[in-house]
This record gives C-alpha cells, structure tokens and sequence, in this order.
C-alpha cells in the first residue's frame, strides 16, 4: 500500500516535473533580479516566486478533481444515507461523508436542521459538522505540495478520528434539550436531488477552481511571504526551544491562538512550513492549523442560532481538546 | 414570474441575486427577485446547501452561484 502510494506520488510531482519551476525562477532571480542564491534576500525572493506558483498550480488541478468528486455527494443525499444509519457505525459514516460533501460554513445551518428534523441523531450531526470544516480541500492540496501525501493522509486520518470521537462524547451526554427548540419544528420539504450531467459536474468543478483560488489567494501571498521572510531570517535556536517539539505547552498555545484568529487555513500552512523548518513540532504547526480551519469565531457565531451555548461550549471544548491530543500525537511519532 | 434567492446571507447569496437581477434585466422579463433568509422558508423547499434559486416556487438549483447566462436559460 505504501508502496504503491509512493509510486503514485513520485508519478505525480514527476508529470509536474517542478524542477523545471525551479531551474526558471533561479535563473529569473540570478540574472534579472541580480541576487545571490547564497544570499538571505535571494533565497527568499526565489522560495516566494517558487512557492506561489507551484502551490497556485497544484491547488487549481486538485481543486478541480476533488471538486468533481464532490459533486457525487450533496449534502441533501448525505443526508439521506444518514438517516438510516446510528450507533458507532453512524458516527463513521457521518465523519467520513464529512470528508466529500461539498461544506461552506454559511451552510453549516441548513445542513444541522436538514439532520437533525431528518432523524439523525445529534452525535452523528457533530460527527458531520467537525470533520467537514476540518478536511478541506484547500488545506489538503497545500498539505500535500508543502509536505507530501504521508502528512496529508495522516492529517484526513486524524480529521476523521476527531470527528468519530467528538461525535461519539457528544451523543452519548445526551444533550438533546441544548438544541434551539424551532429547530424540532422546522418541516422540511423533500428537496429533489438534481442528477447532474457530466458537464455540469465538469463546470461545477471548474466554478469551484475559479471561486477557491480568488478566495484565498491573497491568504496564500501573505502566508507565502510571512513563510519566505521566516525562510530568510527566522533564527532557528530560538525557534526549537520555544515551539520545538520537545516543550509540551507549544501545541496548547498554538491551539488557543488558531481559535481565535479568523484566517483562511490555506495562508497558515506555508508559515507552518517554514516555521516547521526552523524547528518547530511537526505536531503542534498541524493542531495549530486544525484550530484555525475547524474552530472560527464566525462558524460559533452561526452554529449559535440552531444550539444553545452549553452545547456550543461542549462542542469547542471537545473539539479543542482532540486538536491538542492530535498535536501530541503527531510531535511524538514524527519527531 | 417570482424567483427567489434562498441564503442566510453569505457572499455567494448576495452574488447569486445580483446574477439574477441582470439576468431578468437582460432577458427582459416582467419578474421581481426577492431574497429569502428566514430558514423556515428555506427549509420548506427542502435546500440544505445554500445559496438557492427558485423559480415560481421550484427548486432549479442548491449550493451554487449561477451566472447571469445560465439564469437567463432558466427564466426563458
């Protein structure tokens, strides 16, 4: 398997063959720029040019395949799968639908009325509602281009055990009454799942490309820019001490910064990589960026029309705290 | 002809209705938009991804923001 996933992986960087990005963006930086590749302003004047390219790239194309996929599974069928399904076997699924359907957190609404007036129990909703934001395909295809497919399916892997677990605690305290009580009231009417023509998938696809990138690339530029700067400069002494992965209150601290800051995560990962490069955990960079992509302040803000604060409380506090436990985890085995 | 913007008002529902006056502009149709953000409302057509358009109470599209060309097809 692993194997196999190696192939596919050197096949693809192959076909893309960034090498020659590299060669051309030295060259530009050498002789039009007139900078040392040696130098500190060289070096990170090419891992700028470089780096916003090959990710601009890389994020259209596996924009566009996952957006096709997606098109398979709107969440009006997510739902339809859901409602026959409980237990543990519930939360899986629930987590792993969370993984494909298309998820835009202004959605987040409609989606938890449609599950919940439709039966599926709340455990199973939340299980949806971490995982979804958590496995976004931006963040994915950044992941991938920044450290290749082993830390970007560990990352799905764990996104996905969260959501499970999270789900699980939250149906099993039985927290029924702290959902907004119009909620049980809303009648639904039964929305006619529109089969879609290859085509329209293809420009569906295409849509969600052109949406994606001009959402987040001034994100991208700046996380690029921040991460070329760090590149560049950053010391890295200072670095590994405070948020290496041998400090075991680096990954809280990232958590508890990522909850607050409204930033798209796709600008998060390449100061991640660069800060992961001057010796910060592997660890507590990933837990870091899940905070920011599944715990927003806008998210809460929305989620707070359909359930009351207690249960919102729960849902950060488990949802932190399987973050963190994640960050640990990750330090120890990629140390 | 009544077409309907449902959204709890996002970005892309907002963009959704603008696409959806040109396209009634330019088709040159008798037909009012209006923007629906109350989620009983939307919840009664059955759209769980939002934004939605729907023409003379039938869901065309969830979860999209067609352009004013493609609204124009609906509408003629």
């Amino acid at each position: 398997m692993l194997e196999i996933l190696n192939r596919i992986w050197s096949v693809f960087t192959a076909i893309l063959q960034f090498t020659w990005l590299y060669d051309g963006v030295a060259y530009l930086v050498e002789n039009v720029f007139q900078l040392s590749m040696e130098s500190n302003l060289g070096s990170s004047v090419h891992f700028f040019i470089y780096d916003v390219i090959k990710i601009l790239i890389l994020l259209s194309i596996m924009i566009f395949i996952i957006s096709y996929i997606r098109s398979y599974f709107p969440p009006e069928r997510t739902k339809r799968i859901l409602e026959k399904l409980g237990g543990i076997k519930g939360n899986i699924m629930a987590s792993l639908l969370g993984t494909v359907t298309p998820f835009c957190s202004c959605s987040s609404v409609p989606i938890f009325i449609g599950f919940v007036e439709s039966g599926v129990n709340l455990g199973m909703t939340f299980s949806f509602l971490i995982t979804s934001p958590l496995i976004n395909q931006g963040a994915i295809v950044v992941l991938l281009a920044a450290f290749g497919w082993r830390v970007a399916l560990l990352y799905v892997v764990m996104g996905v055990v969260i959501g499970i677990i999270g789900g699980i605690v939250i149906g099993k305290l039985g927290l029924e009454d702290q959902v907004e009580g119009y909620v049980y009231e809303m009648k639904m009417g039964s929305g006619e799942v529109e089969s879609l023509t290859r085509k329209q998938r293809i420009e569906y696809a295409l849509g969600e490309v052109k949406e994606i990138v001009s959402r987040v690339w001034v994100y991208l530029l700046i996380g690029i820019g921040l991460g070329a700067a760090i590149h560049g400069w950053a010391p890295e002494e200072i670095l590994t001490r405070y948020a290496g992965p041998d400090n075991p209150f680096a990954v809280l601290v990232g958590v508890a910064i990522g909850i607050p800051l409204y930033a798209d995560v796709i600008g998060t990962i390449p100061i991640a990589q660069a800060l992961i490069s001057k010796g910060m955990g592997m660890g507590t960079a990933l837990s870091f960026m899940m905070s920011v992509a599944a715990l927003s302040i806008p998210a809460m803000i929305l989620l707070r029309k359909v359930i009351k604060p207690k249960l919102l409380g729960i849902f950060v506090a488990i949802t932190g705290c399987s973050i963190v436990l994640v960050g640990y985890v990750f330090n120890f085995i990629l140390h | 002809m009544r077409i309907e913007i449902l959204g709890t008002g996002c970005k892309k529902c907002e963009k959704l209705e603008e696409n959806a006056k040109k396209a009634v502009e330019s088709a040159g149709i008798d037909a009012v938009v209006v923007k629906v953000d109350d989620m009983k409302s939307i919840m009664q057509y059955g759209v769980m991804s939002t934004p939605g358009l729907v023409i003379d109470r039938e869901v065309k599209s969830t979860g999209k923001v067609l352009s004013p060309e493609e609204i124009e097809k609906l509408i003629k």
